[in-house]
């Protein structure tokens, strides 16, 4: 059995791959991909320690992390499109109107 | 008869119900009714006096204090101990005045009828005069300080709305006439101030202004003599029978008194049985003078006497504007700018007698002020003959006749300055009856000269021009006719006889000729002010006798100066000549106010002489009156005095016959003999001029005043008030203020404040608002960080605990 320390740093690596990708990557398609890495990498912490404790709330909560991360990437590819269609780009860079 | 007194209210109503028919519905009634109803309501008065009359000599002159329907308490302070109830009081002295005021009163009444044919305001004419009955009714039948002054007030409202009843007159005679009302209304204020101040005093002095409460009995020494005589002769009746004590019957005998409650068992003949602040102001003063009294006035305290003094002296300032005597007579002859029922009634028989009956009414207080007395002796006196001189040089037929009655007036007050109060009382009534004559006759006599004048009008006007130019007693004399100028009538006597004939009634009466009334009270006064100097001391007494004599003797004079210049000798103008009898409606009155002048002298005919008081009897109207005059006195004839002062009048008539008689009454046209000659020009141009007393009024308080207002209104109220005060200290000063507020107090910290912290705001925003780059990857490095500082600090805890 694999132990639980294994998926935590499994967890950890990808939360950090996610962290990147947010921070690094132009595109708005491939952040949004690297949110949902992050979102990944803490659904596998939580049912590493559901299955540790031997408690399901944990499997329990990723249930709901993956529905909200569906209706999420629902609304937010939705706004990549709309603002695509208007910019002509996905480049966060460019896309800092909301500058104070 | 025993409720007779009860009445008394009625006497005021029924004026009053006569003058509102009269002011809301008169100008519809038209003038027949208008008169009718004015003349009945004075002629329903006049019936109430008499039932009073009747009520009093039935039962013993007895007092009697009528409370009348729901003006009981009339002002009632019940913390600061005041109570001054609406009283009525019949007793001998009012219902003399009320006999007099109504009796002449409804004779003036008829008379308008007649003299106000044809104007345009008879309606409010009629008003008037009733209004002027209601007040001089409630001042004679008041029982207290108070309702004399409403009354007295209230004539004075009606004498200024009468005298100046035609202050719509055309060529500014209007102007004239509402300026003679204001200048009586003005002068009589003074005199007004002076009748207050003492009414303070006596509320102050006594804490009640009732002259005497009810039960009380005005005249205890009178009581008791009559108590005395009845007694004697009960004793006398009862002589041969037996038992039953004397006095017990003889205390039931003898109502006299004012209890009303007539079956009381026991009646008193003094008002030792009555606590001092229970008495009227006339008790108390006798008690104040027997136990000695001193009056606190806070800071100081003055002995009863000099309070009295002082009393008797401020009313005397309010008699002297009333009823016009120096320094305040000026008022009275440009009150003839009224007319003339009004000048009869108001300015000649009662409303100017108000005065006289204050003083009388205040008895108590004169005789027992000595000081006083003496002032109010020789101010009658001297105005007596003062008026009496500026009487001879005088054009106006009203005119002489209103210095005439301040003359006689003076006479009145003298009598009173000599303590003759029921002298000044009988010259008073008798005064009432001639000068009312008098007034009508000369009404009479304008009447008939303007008919006259429109009869004959052009020529008239063309005569006179040249004459107005000189009379100077007119201000304004742009009128082409003066109906009431002397110098236009002449020969009436043929035209008008009945006037003529009541006319020189009046003037043998006013000149104080037997056996005509004024000769009887003149005598009383003059031999009243030789007896006080004789056995009194009082040398007030000496100096009024010699004034009045001489009075007396301008009084004639002028008088017989008028007759010459009005009935006799040839007419004048093409107005005297055509001048008409007046109607029978002017007449009548003017026939009965005759009778009353040749017999009124006989309601007080001295004792034994040529037997007249066998048919009249003696003293009847001081008798009558001393059951509420204490101090009334009857003076015994003193033949020289009388035989002297006829002789008097009789060379005066003489006198003026032959200077103005036999058809030089003018010489050069219009000009008087006396003014002619040189001996006598200076003086007759000095009583032309009335002595100048105006003019001195006006140099001494009208310039002095004006310059002291003019000061008042350009110096301290332009300059100073408004230029200075308002503008430099209030104006610049609020000005400064208000810079000083909006510049460094609102706009610096007020304005400062809000806009450095809204710049604060703004600047603040400025700087943060960098924060938001709009980066999507700085916000997220943000929330690591953040993230990061969360988990540091979730996680210290932990390595602290594992690190101790």
């Amino acid at each position: 059995m694999v132990q639980t320390e294994a998926y935590v740093i499994l967890s950890a690596v990808l939360f950090v791959l996610g962290v990147m990708g947010v921070l690094l990557k132009r595109n708005a398609i491939l952040v949004y991909m690297s949110v949902e890495l992050m979102l990944n990498a803490a659904n596998l912490a939580l049912v590493a320690f559901a299955r540790q404790w031997n408690q399901m709330d944990g499997q329990m909560f990723v249930f709901f992390v993956m529905t909200v991360a569906a209706a999420e990437v629902a609304i937010g590819l939705a706004l990549i499109v709309a603002i695509f269609r208007t910019k002509r780009s996905t480049n966060i860079d460019q896309l800092h109107q909301m500058e104070g | 008869m025993e409720t007779f007194p009860q009445l008394v209210p009625l006497i005021v109503l029924i004026p009053l119900v006569g003058m509102l028919i009269n002011l809301f519905a008169g100008p519809r009634l038209g003038e027949r009714a208008v008169g009718i109803i004015g003349s009945t309501a004075a002629g329903l008065s006049f019936l109430i006096a008499v039932l009073l009359y009747l009520y009093l000599i039935n039962n013993d002159y007895q007092a009697v204090v009528v409370n009348p329907p729901f003006l009981n308490a009339w002002i009632t302070i019940p913390s600061g101990g005041t109570f001054i109830p609406w009283q009525m009081r019949v007793d001998t002295l009012s219902v003399t005045m009320m006999l007099v005021v109504t009796g002449v009163g409804t004779l003036i009444h008829i008379y308008a009828i007649g003299y106000m044919h044809g104007d345009p305001r008879f309606a409010r004419f009629f008003s008037y005069l009733n209004l002027f009955f209601v007040f001089m009714l409630v001042l004679v039948t008041g029982n207290n300080f108070l309702m004399m002054f409403v009354g007295w007030e209230g004539v004075g409202l009606c004498s200024y709305l009468l005298i100046g009843f035609w202050f719509d007159k055309t060529r500014g005679e209007g102007w004239k006439n509402s300026n003679a009302a204001r200048k009586a209304m003005i002068v009589n204020r003074i005199g007004d101030f002076g009748l207050l101040m003492a009414i303070f005093l006596i509320f102050w002095t006594f804490g009640t202004l009732d002259y005497f409460t009810p039960g009380e009995i005005a005249n205890p020494h009178l009581a008791e003599e009559l108590a005395h005589e009845a007694e004697a002769e009960h004793e006398a009746e009862a002589a041969g029978e037996i038992g039953a004590p004397a006095e017990g019957n003889a205390a039931e005998a003898v109502t006299e008194g004012e209890a009303e409650h007539a079956a009381a068992t026991v009646v008193y003949t003094n008002n030792d049985h009555i606590k001092t602040e229970q008495l009227g102001v006339f008790g108390q003063t006798e008690r104040f003078l027997e136990e000695g009294h001193d009056v606190d006035f806070g800071p100081f305290s003055l002995p009863f006497e000099t309070v009295l003094v002082l009393i008797t002296l401020f009313m005397l300032l309010g008699a002297t504007g009333k009823s016009a005597q120096i320094p305040l007579f000026i008022w009275l002859p440009d009150a003839m700018a009224g007319p003339t029922p009004v000048s009869a009634l108001i300015h000649a028989a009662t409303m100017v007698t108000a005065g006289v009956y204050m003083m009388v009414r205040s008895n108590v207080f004169y005789h027992n002020a000595e000081l006083t007395s003496l002032v109010v002796a020789l101010i009658g006196a001297g105005t007596a003959i003062v008026a009496g001189f500026i009487a001879i040089g005088q054009w106006d037929i009203k005119r002489v006749l209103a210095y005439s009655t301040i003359s006689q007036l003076g006479f009145m007050v003298a009598a009173v300055g000599v303590g003759a109060y029921s002298a000044a009382m009988f010259h008073l009534v008798t005064h009432a009856f001639f000068k009312a004559l008098l007034f009508l006759g000369s009404g009479s006599v304008i009447h008939g000269m303007e008919h006259g004048h429109h009869h004959a009008h052009d020529h008239a006007a063309h005569d006179d021009h040249g004459h107005m130019k000189q009379a100077d007693h007119h201000p304004d004399e742009d009128k082409p006719f003066d109906a009431q100028d002397m110098r236009n009538m002449g020969g009436l006597r043929h035209r008008m006889p009945v006037t003529f004939w009541t006319y020189l009634i009046g003037t043998l009466a006013l000149a104080g000729i037997f056996p005509f009334a004024g000769f009887w009270s003149k005598d009383e006064i003059l031999a009243d002010s030789w007896l006080a100097g004789l056995f009194d001391n009082n040398v007030g007494g000496y100096i009024a006798f010699a004034l009045l004599l001489a009075a007396a003797f301008f009084t004639a004079f002028y008088m017989w100066r008028q007759m010459e210049l009005v009935f006799f000798g040839q007419p004048r103008t093409a107005a005297a000549e055509h001048a008409p009898e007046s109607a029978p409606v002017m007449l009548v009155p003017l026939i009965v106010l005759a009778f009353l002048s040749l017999m009124g002298g006989f309601i007080n005919t001295p004792a034994n002489v040529l037997g007249l008081d066998t048919l009249f009897g003696a003293h009847r109207l001081t008798y009558f009156l001393e059951h509420s005059v204490v101090n009334a006195h009857a003076a015994e004839f003193q033949l020289p005095i009388a035989l002297g002062a006829l002789a008097l009048a009789v060379v005066a008539i003489l006198l003026a016959r032959a200077i103005y008689g036999a058809g030089h009454a003018l010489v050069e046209g219009s000009r008087d003999p006396l003014a002619v000659r040189p001996e006598t020009a200076p003086v007759w141009s000095l009583a032309n001029a009335r002595l100048y007393w105006d003019e001195t009024y006006y140099r001494l308080f009208e310039g002095p005043f004006n310059r002291l207002s003019r000061f008042l209104a350009d110096t301290l109220d332009w300059s100073f008030w408004h230029d200075y005060f308002h503008n430099v200290i209030i104006g610049k000063g609020f000005n400064g203020i208000g810079q000083l507020l909006a510049r460094p107090v609102d706009l610096g910290i007020v304005d400062g404040a809000v806009n450095g912290i809204g710049r604060l705001a703004r600047w603040s925003a400025g700087r943060l608002r960098t924060v938001q780059t709009g980066y999507v990857r700085t916000y997220a490095v943000t929330v690591l960080l953040g993230v990061v500082l969360v988990v540091v600090l979730l996680l210290l805890p932990l390595f602290t605990r594992a690190g101790g």
